[in-house]
């Protein structure tokens, strides 16, 4: 059986219908046709589908959708303005913060909770920060340094 | 298989849906529940939520309530339960934090269950509903029986609050740090007056397929220093009454062999 959920996504509202269970992920990517979260162990463990739930960092994999009803949920999608990115978006790539690219979106959106919250974050809070995202790629460094420099340019957000 | 969400209004309705049907779960943050549903776990076909809500902190005398559906990130906001702090940080990532709640924790299978080992050494005591009425279960309890035959839902746990700043500690040790899995955990009120403590209560994660209470270690603390002669009989008892797991993090011969350090670190204020 099929259930509607409703909530806001980036701003505008999406309404999907989703399977006994189904988890918020499974929703936005398959029922909205949001692919900015990225499907990595759907275990909770890599950090790849993190989007912002009522302001807070969630791994979309392991919320249950139904339980997001009329809430305020955040993807990396919401971030496009246009032609301009957002300073993270800038920060990621000025910093070689990404290499394929596939931890990014979770990344910046786990980067984006903490400086909606704490726009002059210490090293160590951007460590916390990201401490539940795992990158093959880059060491860490790079995305460590990039959200520091968003932090320091143009407080656009 | 699909499974099937039942939302009630209540706490009591979703008691009732959680005894009458084995193949049920009632969901807290979905931490771990969620895990189970991605794996197409057939244990359970049947999630029961309430919108009732939960997630109160309240402080009445020498004791805080700390409501069922409390976040582990709510609990790290909150001033009150300051000495709780260093024990929320060490659980997951802000985003497992952002969700796990506290009714969770105390069935989180072991090594999880961190904070459930903070709140058993605070003389924790929940309030489960059963149908409609509720009752009162020391958490020493609620472990014993939980995966047996515990039936209802936690909607609230009741702690101490520490006397001092220093009479409450909690090492967690892991190997990725901040966020692994725990070799062990270890959780302590340490009441002293005159430079002796009183009652201790000292407890253990990963120890046992439960947080469990380390009874001869605070037998041996009873009445003594907080020095290196004062702690000796309770780190020889350290792994007295544990029955730890071998698993991915470590196996049951090495978390018994590094209890009493950390244990000793623990009660020395010595660093890790
Ligand atoms: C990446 C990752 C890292 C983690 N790291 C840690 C860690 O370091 N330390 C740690 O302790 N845990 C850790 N966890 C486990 C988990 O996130 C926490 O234990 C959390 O507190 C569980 O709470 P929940 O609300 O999400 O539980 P849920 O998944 O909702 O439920 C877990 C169990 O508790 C039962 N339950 C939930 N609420 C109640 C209630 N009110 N009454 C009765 N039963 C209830 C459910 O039926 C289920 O059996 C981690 C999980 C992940 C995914
Ligand atoms: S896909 Fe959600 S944490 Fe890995
Ligand atoms: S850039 Fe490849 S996983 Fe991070």
């Amino acid at each position: 059986m099929k259930t509607p959920v409703q909530f806001r996504l980036n701003d505008q509202p999406v309404a999907v219908f989703v399977d006994g269970g189904d988890n918020l992920l499974t929703a936005l990517r398959d029922g909205v046709g949001d692919v900015t979260p990225k499907f990595g162990c759907g275990q909770g463990a890599c950090g790849a589908c993190t989007v912002i739930v009522e302001g807070e960092p969630r791994l979309a994999c392991i919320t249950l959708a139904e339980a997001c009803e009329g809430a305020r949920v955040e993807t990396l999608a919401g971030l496009r303005r246009g032609p301009d990115l957002h300073p993270l978006q800038s920060a990621f790539m000025e910093h070689f913060a990404a290499q394929c690219g596939f931890c990014t979106p979770g990344m910046i959106m786990a980067a984006k909770a903490l400086l909606d919250r704490n726009p002059r974050p210490s090293r160590e809070e951007v460590v916390e920060a990201i401490a539940g995202n795992i990158c093959r790629c880059t060491g860490y460094e790079p995305i460590i340094e990039a959200i520091l420099a968003a932090a320091a340019s143009a407080r656009r957000y | 298989m699909p499974i099937t969400v039942k939302t009630t209004a209540t706490f009591a309705e979703a008691a009732d849906l959680v005894a009458g049907n084995r193949a049920a779960r009632f969901l807290g943050g979905g931490t771990l529940l969620m895990r189970d549903v991605n794996e197409g776990s057939v244990a359970f076909e049947t999630l029961v939520r309430t919108t009732e809500p939960a997630r109160a902190i309240r402080t009445a005398g020498s004791r805080i309530e700390i409501g069922a559906a409390v976040t582990i990130a709510q609990i790290q906001a909150e001033r009150d339960l300051a000495f709780l702090h260093g024990a929320a940080r060490l659980i997951g990532g802000p985003a497992v934090r952002a969700a796990g709640t506290v009714g969770g924790n105390l069935f989180a299978p072991s090594p999880y269950g961190d904070l459930a080992t903070a709140l058993l050494a605070l003389d924790g005591v929940a309030t489960l509903q059963q149908g409609a009425s509720r009752r009162e279960m020391p958490l020493g309890d609620l472990f014993a029986q939980r995966g047996r035959d515990l039936r209802g839902v936690v909607v609230s746990v009741s702690i101490l609050r520490p006397e001092s700043a220093d009479a409450f500690r909690f090492r967690k040790v892991s190997r990725v740090k901040p966020k692994g899995a725990a070799v062990l955990t270890i959780a302590a009120h340490l009441p002293t007056s005159g430079g002796r403590i009183g009652k201790a209560r000292v407890a253990y994660g990963a120890m046992a397929p439960t947080p469990i209470r380390a009874r001869a270690v605070e037998r041996a603390l009873e009445g003594r220093s907080l020095d290196r002669d004062g702690v000796a009989a309770a780190l020889a008892a350290a792994a007295e009454g544990t029955d730890p797991a071998d698993d991915a993090i470590a196996s049951a011969w090495y978390r018994r062999e590094v209890a009493p350090v950390y244990l000793r670190r623990l009660l020395l204020n010595e660093p890790d």
